[in-house]
């Protein structure tokens, strides 16, 4: 932790952290003067908010969905193949995805000639880079994370159920006003875990399925900090965009927690 | 459920049912048509792979891939690697967090809160990544086997469920009693709270191990030798920057050794993930329990 001083200081690897002059916000300015900066900016939050949206509503409607499901055998199915895509490696998952998509090799377009329709290079088109990122994200954590709303749904009082049936209410009027309710405090509170991370679009996943091509969209603030940090040997300078990063994360966590506070009294803290 | 006195289902409850049953067969397909695909290609023979003949089932059936695989010295090193770094940073991971975790459960241990707060913080906010490789860099960890094992021993996630476990398990009644034979800390740990917490560290064996397994990025940022690359970071030369070894002149070899190459890839894919969806079955349910037991707390 003490290391993000170096985002105040020209480092200079000879004299350590402590021994290298103090420079200030220069770093700071250093970046945000770099138009690229807003377009860093710019590409972490749209893949992040475009993220968000995709991935948390349909854990919870799958959750949900299961949750109707009486039949023990289908249920528990459903829930080992959805789990499974969790425990793919990162890398496994992306060369997954580039061997899927080749416009060559690749069944997706082998679908789409099928059908009649040209082969696209999905991995080339900085315009399909978004959806294919928070896509594949969805394939693979929409399992995981639906086991915590599951066990959220089974922590809900039964009597209430039985009041709900008594009182003649359908299956999707005790969905939303019985299932919805008690899950409440779960989803805020991830929630707001979520948003706390919005400007740390996922490095590993990006910077794999990074190439020249889709460069324009798939560029964001951590793999910027890699580029320059590890691979110019500019610490100082990325440094700062981490420190910049951070904070954010931890303002956005910040305002995320008071608000849920005020709407729903559920909080973190 | 007696039949006589149930309440009867409506026909709007049928066909919402209906439509749950349908949503949840299709996500079940769309979740394992890409792995059956993929299986499916590993196990065919080049050429149809390359030709795009394959749709479901293998074609060709042939175990090519596989040789091809296996007799490949950086695919075999870096399994040799991984498995080295799943089992030793397993122990490091469990044995530390246990040792972290236990006090941190204690009511009576001294500046309890200070700590848990300094550590969720960390979970909150970090320095970045440039922090943490100077740290790494300082100590002389770069490019050793230890740069894979320590950094990310404790997870503070794993933290906190070992703690809500033990203060859930343990009772203090038992606690007292030891204290009133004359028992120390230490040796309780080992005696009384270890063999009474065989469920937690059953599941951050799990976690940890799944989490090295799969870790290629630690790796990719602090190892330079070849030889000390875990499996997931072969698989990334070859798989995603498509550097392998070897080039032929031959025209036909070449074209071989390009279809090679593609059916490679899916074998590849099934080779790495296969030891995790093999143990997958057995642990899942110990897994569930364990992002519960997390989830509780939270």
């Amino acid at each position: 932790m003490l290391g993000t001083i170096i985002a105040f200081k020209d480092y200079s690897v000879v004299q350590g952290i402590m021994g290298s002059p103090w420079a200030g916000l220069k770093y700071f300015k250093l970046f945000f003067d770099n138009p690229a900066a807003w377009d860093l900016i710019k590409n972490t939050l749209f893949i992040s908010l475009y993220d968000i949206a995709a991935c948390f509503p349909l854990p919870i409607i799958l959750a949900i969905a299961l949750n109707e499901i009486r039949q023990g055998r289908f249920k528990k199915f459903v829930q080992i193949v959805t789990y499974a895509p969790y425990f793919i490696s990162t890398v496994v998952l992306v060369s997954m995805i580039i061997v899927l998509t080749s416009p060559r090799l690749g069944i997706f377009n082998h679908i789409l000639e099928a059908i009649g329709l040209h082969s696209i290079n999905f991995m080339g088109d900085p315009g399909l880079f978004r959806s294919i990122y928070v896509w594949s994200d969805v394939w693979q954590f929409t399992g995981y994370s639906a086991v915590i709303y599951l066990a959220a749904l089974s922590g809900i009082d039964t009597s209430l159920y039985e009041a709900a049936k008594i009182d003649g209410a359908s299956r999707l009027q005790k969905i939303i006003h019985v299932d919805l309710p008690g899950i409440m405090p779960a989803i805020t509170i991830i929630l707001i875990l979520t948003v706390g991370n919005v400007m740390g679009v996922g490095f590993e996943k990006i910077f794999l399925m990074q190439n020249p091509l889709n460069l324009d969209t798939s560029e964001v603030l951590s793999t910027y900090v890699y580029k320059m940090g590890l691979l110019n040997a500019n610490y100082s300078f990325a440094g700062a965009i981490g420190l910049f990063n951070s904070v954010v994360n931890l303002i956005l966590l910040l305002l995320a927690n008071l608000f849920a506070k005020r709407i729903s009294g559920n909080s973190l803290w | 459920m007696a039949k006589a006195n149930s309440i009867k289902e409506s026909f709007g409850d049928k066909v919402f049912l209906t439509i749950i049953y349908t949503f949840l067969i299709f996500v079940v397909v769309i979740v394992l048509y890409p792995l059956i695909y993929i299986l499916s290609s590993s196990l065919s023979s080049p050429l149809a792979v390359s030709s795009g003949k394959v749709w479901l089932w293998p074609v060709d059936f042939s175990l090519e891939g596989y040789k091809a695989i296996f007799s490949n010295s950086q695919v075999l090193v870096g399994y040799a690697n991984s498995l080295f770094y799943t089992f030793f940073g397993t122990i490091v991971s469990v044995t530390l967090t246990v040792l972290f975790a236990y006090p941190l459960s204690r009511k009576s241990f001294y500046g309890r809160n200070v700590l848990m707060i300094f550590i969720l913080f960390t979970m909150l906010f970090s320095g970045g990544l440039i922090p943490e490789y100077l740290v790494v860099k300082n100590l002389h960890m770069l490019d050793t086997r230890w740069a894979l094992i320590i950094p990310k021993a404790i997870a503070v996630w794993q933290v906190i469920i070992a703690v809500t476990f033990f203060r859930t398990s343990i009772p203090e009644e038992i606690v007292e009693a030891s204290e009133m034979d004359g028992c120390s800390d230490l040796r309780f740990l080992w005696s009384v709270v270890l063999p009474l917490s065989k469920p937690i560290i059953a599941v951050l064996v799990l976690m940890y191990a799944i989490f090295q397994w799969n870790s290629y990025f630690d790796a990719m940022l602090y190892l330079k030798s070849e030889a000390l690359f875990p499996l997931q970071v072969v698989l990334r030369n070859i798989l995603i920057l498509n550097t392998t070894s070897s080039a032929s002149i031959d025209a036909q070899k070449l074209m071989d050794m390009k279809q090679l190459a593609d059916l490679m890839k899916y074998s590849l894919i099934v080779v790495a993930s296969l030891p995790v969806l093999i143990i997958y079955p057995f642990v899942q349910r110990h897994f569930m329990k364990g992002v519960l037991i997390g989830s509780v707390k939270g």
